[in-house]
């Protein structure tokens, strides 16, 4: 074990498969001789070459089906998509194609493709810039969606993605990588994709997050605690496929429950989850299900207005002891 | 080096031509029938172009196509029988009647598709060829589109990187004169469009694609050109004598375009070239359709009496590797 921070933890994952695996290898706009936007890849040119860490142009489109394309004939490619809300150029390629040609050509043709990038807002780049878009490509049957919340997991889903046959989108949060933790040093660490996780116990009320807002809840968790009120905390991790197994088994312990999300509240996790769970565990929901979320506006960029419209740690508190119909 | 076609070969192609056409004329029939779903493209007055251009496919060279595709799976050896039973639905077709008319696709054939999205194949496609380059194997892509694709975003993107790259890709354009209603000149500012290929300083060139002789030599050159220098583009003149699908009310052209380009017929045209060289006899040509005419009475049998796809069928291939649970 040892403590590093996220975006370390995706580096690993990243060069002990292309040290593992010769057909793995990065491509990507400023991934080679710039290192990565967010310094993800630095180093990786001097160390892997060009062949295996390839600077691309400006073309979404091509990167995507480009990756998915060789990724078809035999290789493992890892694409990265500077930012996701540049993957809206390439979504023709993920939704339309690489989404379907498992499926549509009836086992023929396996994409072990795996898109890597990043969303999230809070850093005044402005509407087109922090999108939390996530929800949409899990609409898709045939596309993996992952978004890690820990340095560990990052790593170990990161890992999964690149040895699994199928086609995987890996959302990174930029307001995480410099976030720290405990990661297994041991080259096969890997985690099931598919698996949500218990990331704290509690009795009194489940909250379901992922991602950036994960570690927003465990520190309402903490403050909750102070009030007597034990919450249990849920990390998604993986947005498709779903698993709602630990959530409705939680709910049916605490009665009450509480979804988390950074993007727009219509349409959305949250709003997926309580349906589930209305589905699955309604006898045993004590209050209704309630979701904090992103206003639904265009995130602005002067500062105060940015902080506004996101989810924040008080609307958390505020939705916990709400559900569990104490004063707020 | 042009290389030149033996008589059986030429005879081959031939046959290919005239199982392609009725093959295209007993869809349609079947499309009236109700028993063929969906859209259907067909490919009558093009067949030229995918048998000559398949014929320079070695069997490690990759195809993909668009989603006129019945003729390409054809020439590249898919069986007819899996492919009619695919266009109805049936499991034992290609795709296990999952993908249709516009999704016809084989693994063991490296054909990876059948594309129905315009222009998506063409990022795929480079992907492909970046493989083959990365493996260093001697291999090369061919593929194939229509000219209204040229006027879209991917067909830049792809060409630019291709060419960046140096990938052993061969973009095969078939401009049969309209993108669905739309005439060339309409939407395309360059109506020459192999000259679209020197905008990316690439090899590019325009052929006859009712030619089948010129169609395989020039793909065959290209072919070998991108396995060494990178990309070519090459356009093909051709023309479809049916509508863009089926349905199609046709307002966009008249019956005298369609008769002018029936007279350069690709299947009478290679008839007129062998029967000049003595190489055949109107009588060869009769017994290759009296043999292509048995063909078909057993590949529509084989579509016909084949099973529907299983109810289990419905939600299998969704993900390769297992889902730990719900």
């Amino acid at each position: 074990m040892a403590r590093i921070t996220y975006r370390e933890a995706i580096s690993q994952a990243l060069r002990e498969e292309m040290y593992r695996d010769d057909r793995v290898f990065i491509m990507g706009e400023e991934i080679g001789t710039w290192g990565g936007t967010y310094a993800v890849t630095r180093g990786f040119l001097d160390e892997f070459g060009e062949k295996r860490v390839r600077d691309t142009p400006i073309a979404e489109g091509v990167i995507v089906g480009a990756a998915a394309g060789a990724a078809i004939a035999g290789l493992r490619p890892v694409a990265e998509i500077m930012t996701i809300n540049f993957a809206f150029l390439a979504m023709d390629q993920i939704v339309n194609h690489i989404a379907k040609f498992y499926y549509m050509f009836n086992g023929q043709i396996k994409c072990p493709v795996v898109i890597r990038t990043v969303g999230g807002g809070g850093r005044q780049l402005g509407a087109t810039h922090s999108q939390t878009p996530d929800v949409v490509f899990a609409h898709f049957p045939g596309l993996k969606v992952i978004a890690p919340s820990t340095p560990a997991d990052a790593k170990g889903l990161l890992k999964a993605a690149i040895r699994g046959e199928d086609p995987v989108l890996f959302i990174e949060n930029a307001t995480l990588y410099q976030s720290r933790g405990e990661v297994p040093d041991d080259e096969d660490y890997i985690l099931p994709i598919g698996v949500s996780d218990v990331k704290r116990e509690g009795k009194d009320v489940t909250i379901v997050s992922y991602s950036k807002m994960l570690p927003v809840c465990l520190q309402a968790a903490e403050q909750l605690a102070k009030d007597g009120i034990e919450a249990e905390v849920i990390d998604l991790r993986t947005l498709r496929p779903l698993d709602t197994r630990p959530i409705v088994e939680s709910v049916r312990k605490t009665n009450r429950m509480v979804v988390v999300e950074e993007g727009w509240r219509a349409y959305g996790i949250g709003a997926e989850i309580a349906s589930r769970v209305t589905e699955l565990a309604f006898d045993y929901l004590d209050a209704p299900v309630r979701r904090v979320a992103q206003a639904e506006v265009p995130l602005p960029y002067n500062k105060e207005l940015e902080q506004m419209a996101l989810p924040q740690l008080p609307d958390i508190i505020h939705a916990v002891r709400d559900v569990l119909y104490l004063d707020v | 080096m042009t290389k030149e076609l033996t008589k059986d070969e030429l005879l081959e192609l031939h046959q290919q031509m005239v199982l392609t056409r009725r093959f295209e004329e007993k869809s349609a029939e079947l499309y009236a029938e109700g028993k063929i779903g969906g859209f259907l493209h067909l490919y009558i007055g093009q067949e030229a172009i995918a048998m000559g251009a398949c014929k320079a496919l070695k069997p490690t060279d990759h195809l993909l196509t668009a989603y006129r595709d019945h003729g390409w799976a054809i020439a590249r050896g898919l069986d007819p029988k899996a492919i009619m039973a695919e266009l109805l639905g049936k499991a034992t077709g290609v795709s296990g009647g999952k993908g249709g008319s516009m999704h016809l696709a084989s693994s063991e054939h490296n054909y990876w598709g059948g594309h129905a999205i315009v222009g998506g194949h063409l990022p795929i496609a480079t992907g492909v060829a970046l493989a083959i380059s990365y493996k260093e194997e001697p291999d090369a892509v061919l593929c194939v589109l229509g000219e209204g694709t040229t006027n879209i975003g991917y067909f830049h993107e792809s060409i630019n990187l291709a060419a960046v790259w140096k990938l052993p890709i061969v973009f095969l354009v078939e401009n049969n004169q309209y993108g669905m209603g739309t005439e060339v000149a309409r939407a395309s500012a360059v109506t020459n469009i192999y000259e679209k290929g020197c905008a990316y300083d690439i090899a590019n060139r325009q052929l006859n694609g009712q030619d089948v002789i010129e169609m395989y030599q020039n793909v065959d050159e290209a072919l070998d050109y991108a396995r060494k220098e990178g990309p070519v583009l090459l356009e093909a003149l051709t023309y479809r004598y049916s509508g863009h699908s089926m349905g199609d009310p046709e307002r966009y052209r008249s019956k005298t375009e369609i008769e002018e380009w029936r007279v350069r017929d690709p299947i009478a045209r290679l008839e007129d070239y062998m029967t000049d060289k003595k190489l055949a006899k109107k009588a060869d040509f009769e017994a290759i359709r009296a043999q292509v005419e048995t063909e078909l009475v057993e590949i529509v049998e084989f579509a016909e009496e084949s099973p529907n796809p299983e109810e289990a069928a419905l939600c299998e291939f969704v993900y390769v590797d297992p889902i730990p649970h719900r």
